[in-house]
């Protein structure tokens, strides 16, 4: 007899699935949320505070999205997931879009087939080690033990990295980063592997972030960026365009505190107001409201805002902006023209 | 119910069909199975169009990929340019392991602590409850990742044996190494081994060990036969001749001998570089799960050894203490070969549950099936339905040799009633 | 003759002495410990070697566990905390669990809507009591436990209370349908009919008829996604709703694997062996990346619901077979007795067997209960924020980044009283029944 709730609560499922179908941005305005996928926890990038609310970096980019096509940065469900889940869990149609730096790789773009919508972090394979360990350089490590994540392209990049350079090592595969930190700090690996920016975040939290040393040699490109599915070019746009959209607020000038002053009144630069919807119809051609980027903007601020605010050099994490600076100051940001 | 009688030559009704006990089973067993093949075919169908509309085609052909990821713990001989089924097959080996290690372990100490529960002693006894309690009632992956993090915590680093003056030392004269990346024991090697033998070209097995298995088995076989001889002369003359020594000298002297003759010796570990080089290393992902598991289970165990145990009659322990049995004799004697046949039924079950909680590896990083086919080979290939369904076949395999080859001990064991 | 003693013995005593008392060592606590501790020198070197062993345990943990942190905010803090009062040693930063406390027990589960899990908890017991505690508690009460399944989805995920009614009134449609068959055809045909009707009834009426009395008279709690579901919370609805569920699927497979149609038969065997076969993990797996792909295209169920279905489906295999050990267990004398009054089969195992052999499963379901209970932590390896998947969350905090002791002790703390107190009922209960048989 009790079944019979499970049934009535499969009935209301099935009847919420059957109004699904129409492209994503349809669902999304239909559903009122935006579903985004997330990390299911790593420091500076999405972790849930005491109240339950989600903060960090990919975090940062769902918020802006949900602004720019909803115009209330509220209003998305975070999704945790696991490297295993997450590529399934978009798949599916359960998440709108993927922000858990996920690495842009040819065959997850062609035969996992997804869209990536560009690239909110450059980042690269590294090596950390501890000082007393006495090595400079990865190619010295033969016959180490190496802490690894399990479930990323670290993995193979690894795996390829110590073949070619004809090295012996000893590979300890790790779930979370909790977990390679509580390992690596007890020395019972010598060397933990992941992506740069998760070696800084992590030794940032360490007692004696001194003590470590991050290895000159980055062994990969790891573009991380947000991606979507295949099929829905207007869906991907949008998630490409507000990324964009940040990032070229950041060159612009306008930030989360004059987005609302630049917006009400016409600038005397048209690229500013264009972005803005104070001139030309940028956002009806994308399918959203004419001041869909100011909403993007002033839900997290630009890109520099966000970068600074969950994982720059004044938080514990303390990022330099590197690769990831605006390419004017010698980084890789360059955004097309809004035009 | 089946009291018609003389049925009435009737015309077939098609009401029948569902009163009328003859027909009744079979229409009932008719819709069952279209039901049922209409929820397979349902199930078929859902599949093939999503799988059509996620432009995935079933297929198995990228297990003779390579799988391009390496993996810590391998019986077999594996790289990473391996293929994903050499990947596969390497974790099905070690889910063996460490189902074949848990289950003894398990075994040995939830027996004694099922006796020891019982015991007059009253701290023994308290302090077996708290065990049990204890392991019985938190989540067995909340043991698995403890147990990985006091190894990790409590013993020393490597680096730790290094220098003039180290913080660590190795322990039994020198010979094992107890880190918290694992233990090293000294490992038996041959200067002079005959190799191995490639099976199916896939993998090799030592030839050495096939030729000492052989050679102690045929010095068993003869002993018993000694032995035998024993037993026929002493029923014809009621003399035993001794012949303890004989068979001591028949089973120990060509072991011994071919082991000379292959130049056996141990490598022991030593610290070179980064890790200890030499000696089997036990990882303590391993060593973790297996200490989880075996715990784990034991306290299962240990309380149906204590049912079995209460399960026999005073009357069996105090006859035999009448006789003038011992109390251990009596418990090893009377109590726990009877016992033995109440134990056994849900001994099977907990062996089953402690292979299929081996699952939970992943936690701690041991690479088994779930952590290669349905781990990283999932991740790194997308192929959700092949790997998933592959794997759950071969759990199901494995669960259901176990209690083929349990069962059939059962029913040799079982009291045989009237 | 009577002189006889006298003539041969000196003295006879003609009183009783008086008792005298028992040697000092074999009463008071020196009897008693040489009775239970120090009998025999092994029974004496056992007591020693594990006295010290508790000792030892204890010097090594209490120091550890006894830290004035209860305030600290970060971890961080807490370092400076032992730097400040001088403390050499490490100790437990308790801080984590004031902080954190609340997330663990209800996931994100909004702060003010506690009251609805908590409601529900207090509520199951109710429900349960009638079943759990027979005979001490009104019978009437079981008219609670059988409304109950329909009010817990609804006070935790809320929504319109027409929602339950509507699905309550399916069984009202299924009987009005049955006796209106019944009039006119064979009841086997009016059975079928019914409950063809019931469920068209949830498939395609219920959603429209709720909806449209929620907007004649709109009472309605304030919906929460099952995303906000986590910690014990979800642990706890996890394993509730599988048990729940797996109780009639459970009956039916049971009845099924000993039942006299081999199809029937091979059918739940089949199906009982292949999910007893396979880890929980394997099942779990299937429901996060699988289900989808075997559902028709388009069906989304959020992750959750999903993994409730898989549970479900594991703990009906297990519940098959702790009911069928209940009707296995029952005497022979009472299926016959059924059949000698006459009573078909269904009769027969609504009347006589089902309510005997369930009496009996009871131990066994409530042990099967803490299994699935203590189950549900695996789903946080599929990233579901379960208590063990929410302390690596916490983890990921900046504030609480590195610790790690803390949270297992809270968490392996509430499991073990939730499954302990459960286990001690479940022997109580096994107790009684004993009792009752012999």
């Amino acid at each position: 007899m009790k079944k019979t709730v499970f049934l009535g609560a499969l009935t209301a499922a099935g009847l919420a699935a059957g109004a699904a179908g129409a492209t994503t941005l349809e669902d999304v305005k239909a559903r009122g949320t935006l579903n985004c996928g997330v990390s299911t926890g790593l420091v500076g990038f999405s972790a849930p505070d005491a109240n339950g609310e989600w903060t960090g970096f990919d975090v940062a980019l769902c918020r802006a999205v949900a602004a720019a096509v909803l115009g209330d940065q509220t209003a998305v469900e975070f999704v945790p997931t696991t490297g295993k889940t997450r590529f399934t869990a978009l798949a599916s149609g359960e998440i709108d879009m993927l922000a858990r730096n996920t690495t842009w790789t040819f065959s997850r773009d062609v035969d996992l087939k997804f869209t990536f919508n560009g690239v909110n972090y450059y980042d690269g394979q590294g090596f950390m080690v501890p000082k007393a360990l006495g090595v400079s350089s990865a190619k010295e490590l033969d016959g180490a033990t190496v802490c690894i994540q399990t479930g990323t392209t670290t993995e193979l990049n690894l795996a390829d990295f110590f073949r070619v350079n004809n090295m012996g090592y000893e590979p300890v595969p790790i779930e979370t980063n909790a977990e390679a930190q509580q390992q690596f700090l007890a020395g019972a690996c010598d060397v933990y592997t992941t992506d740069a920016s998760g070696l800084a975040a992590t030794r940032a939290t360490f007692e004696n972030p001194g003590d470590y040393a991050i290895l000159p040699e980055i062994i990969s490109k790891e573009p991380l960026g947000p991606l979507v599915r295949h099929g829905d070019d207007e869906w991907g746009d949008i998630v490409t365009w507000t990324l964009n959209a940040l990032i070229a607020a950041e060159e612009l000038g306008i930030t989360s505190a004059n987005v609302k002053d630049m917006s009400s009144a016409a600038t005397d630069n048209p690229e500013i107001n264009r972005l803005l919807g104070s001139e030309g119809n940028l956002g009806e051609m994308i399918g959203l409201n004419a001041d869909w980027a100011v909403m993007a903007i002033s839900a997290g601020g630009n890109y520099g805002e966000i970068f600074e605010k969950n994982i720059g050099e004044n938080t514990p994490i303390g990022l330099a902006r590197g690769l990831n600076a605006l390419y004017t100051d010698g980084g890789l940001l360059y955004t097309p023209p809004f035009r | 119910m089946t009291t018609l009688t003389d049925p009435p030559a009737e015309s077939f009704k098609l009401s029948m069909l569902v009163y009328d006990t003859r027909y009744r089973s079979i229409t009932f067993q008719i819709v069952a199975l279209v039901a049922f093949l209409t929820l397979v075919g349902w199930l078929a169908n859902n599949t093939i169009q999503n799988l059509a509309d996620l432009g995935k085609e079933p297929s198995f052909a990228f297990m003779t990929d390579p799988a391009g990821y390496d993996i810590n713990q391998r019986l077999i001989e594996y790289s990473s340019q391996s293929t994903h089924l050499r990947a596969a097959f390497v974790g099905l080996l070690n889910t063996l392991l460490v189902a074949v290690l848990g289950c003894a372990t398990a075994t040995v100490v939830g027996v004694i602590v099922g006796v020891l529960r019982l015991s007059g002693n009253w701290l023994i006894a308290r302090l077996m409850t708290v065990y049990v309690e204890m392991f019985r009632n938190v989540p067995v992956l909340m043991w698995i990742v403890l147990a990985m993090a006091i190894l990790i915590e409590t013993l020393p680093a490597p680096s730790a044996f290094r220098g003039d003056d180290p913080a660590a030392t190795m322990k039994v004269f020198d010979s094992v190494a107890f880190t918290n990346r694992g233990v090293y024991i000294p490992e038996p090697l041959f200067s002079r081994g005959l190799g191995d033998i490639s099976v199916f070209g896939a993998f090799g097995i030592s030839l050495d060990l096939i030729a000492i298995l052989l050679v102690l088995g045929v010095s068993i076989f003869i002993s018993k036969r000694i032995g035998k001889k024993a037993d026929a002369t002493q029923e014809a003359t009621g003399i035993r001749p001794r012949t303890w020594h004989l068979r001591t000298a028949v089973i120990i002297l060509p072991t011994a001998l071919l082991l000379l003759l292959l130049g056996f010796h141990f490598g022991y570990p030593a610290l070179k570089g980064f890790n200890f080089q030499g000696g089997t290393h036990l990882r303590n992902s391993l060593i973790a799960l297996w200490l989880a598991l075996s715990l784990y289970t034991a306290a299962f165990i240990a309380e149906n050894v204590r049912a079995g145990i209460l399960a026999v009659s005073s009357g069996q322990t105090e006859a035999a203490a009448a006789l003038g049995l011992r109390p251990k004799r009596i418990m090893s004697l009377v109590v726990l070969p009877q016992a033995m046949r109440v134990i056994i039924p849900p001994l099977i079950s907990q062996y089953l549950n402690l292979t299929k909680n081996s699952s939970l590896a992943i936690a701690v990083g041991y690479m088994d099936i779930t952590g290669t086919l349905m781990g990283i080979t999932l991740n790194q290939t997308g192929r959700e339905l092949e790997t998933v369904l592959l794997g759950m076949l071969i759990y199901l395999l494995i669960s259901l040799s176990i209690s083929a080859v349990m069962n059939w001990y059962n029913n040799r064991v079982k009291l045989v009633e009237r | 003759m009577s002189n006889t003693h006298a003539d041969t013995v000196l003295y006879v005593r003609d009183t009783m002495l008086p008792q005298s008392e028992p040697p000092a060592s074999t009463i008071g606590p020196a009897g008693w410990a040489k009775q239970n501790l120090f009998s025999g020198w092994l029974n004496t070197l056992l007591t020693v070697v594990s006295a010290a062993f508790v000792v030892f345990l204890l010097y090594r943990l209490l120091p550890w566990f006894i830290s004035p942190t209860w305030g600290s905010d970060s971890l961080s803090s807490c370092r400076a905390l032992f730097e400040e009062i001088g403390r050499d040693h490490e100790g437990a930063c308790w801080g984590v669990i004031r902080d954190r406390w609340q997330q663990l027990l209800f996931g994100f589960y909004p702060a003010e809507l506690y009251w609805r899990p908590i409601l529900s908890l207090i509520l199951l017991m109710v429900a349960l009591a009638p079943v759990l505690f027979v005979g001490k508690v009104p019978a009437k009460m079981l008219i609670f436990s059988v409304i109950y399944p329909f009010m817990l989805p609804w006070l935790l995920w809320g929504g319109t209370v027409w929602m339950p009614i509507a699905v309550i009134a399916g069984f009202g449609v299924g009987y009005l349908v049955f006796k209106l068959v019944a009039k006119v055809g064979p009841g086997g045909l009016a059975a079928i009919v019914a409950t063809l009707a019931t469920v068209l009834w949830w498939l395609f009426l219920t959603a429209p008829v709720a909806y449209g009395l929620a907007s004649v008279l709109p009472l309605a709690l304030e919906p929460v996604a099952s995303r906000q579901f986590g910690g014990f919370m979800l642990s706890v609805t996890i394993g509730v709703v599988a048990i729940a569920c797996s109780l009639p699927i459970g009956i039916v497979l049971a009845l099924g694997r000993r039942s006299d149609l081999p199809l029937v038969k091979w059918l739940c065997v089949g199906f009982i062996e292949f999910i007893r076969g396979v880890p929980l993990i394997t099942l779990l797996f299937v429901a996060s990346v699988l289900l989808n792909i075997f559902l028709p295209p388009g069906t989304n169920f959020d992750i959750i619901l999903r993994v409730m279905i898989m549970t479900t489906l594991f703990a009906s295999a297990y519940m098959a077979e702790v009911i069928r050990g209940g009707l296995a267990a029952l005497p022979k004398g009472q299926y016959e007795g059924a059949d000698s009054l006459g009573l078909d089969y269904w009769q027969a195992q609504r009347l006589i067997i089902m309510p005997q052999a369930l009496k009996i499963s009871i131990p066994g379901i409530v042990s099967t209960f803490i299994g699935v209970f203590k189950d549900t932590t695996l789903v946080s390896i599929i990233g579901l924020l379960d208590p063990l998947g929410l302390a690596n969350a916490i983890r990921a905090d900046t504030d609480w980044n590195g610790i790690y002791w803390e949270l297992f002790l809270f968490i392996g703390a509430v499991f073990f009283i939730f499954c302990f107190s459960m286990s001690r009922y479940s022997m109580y209960l096994e107790r009684k029944l004993q009792t009752g048989h012999r």
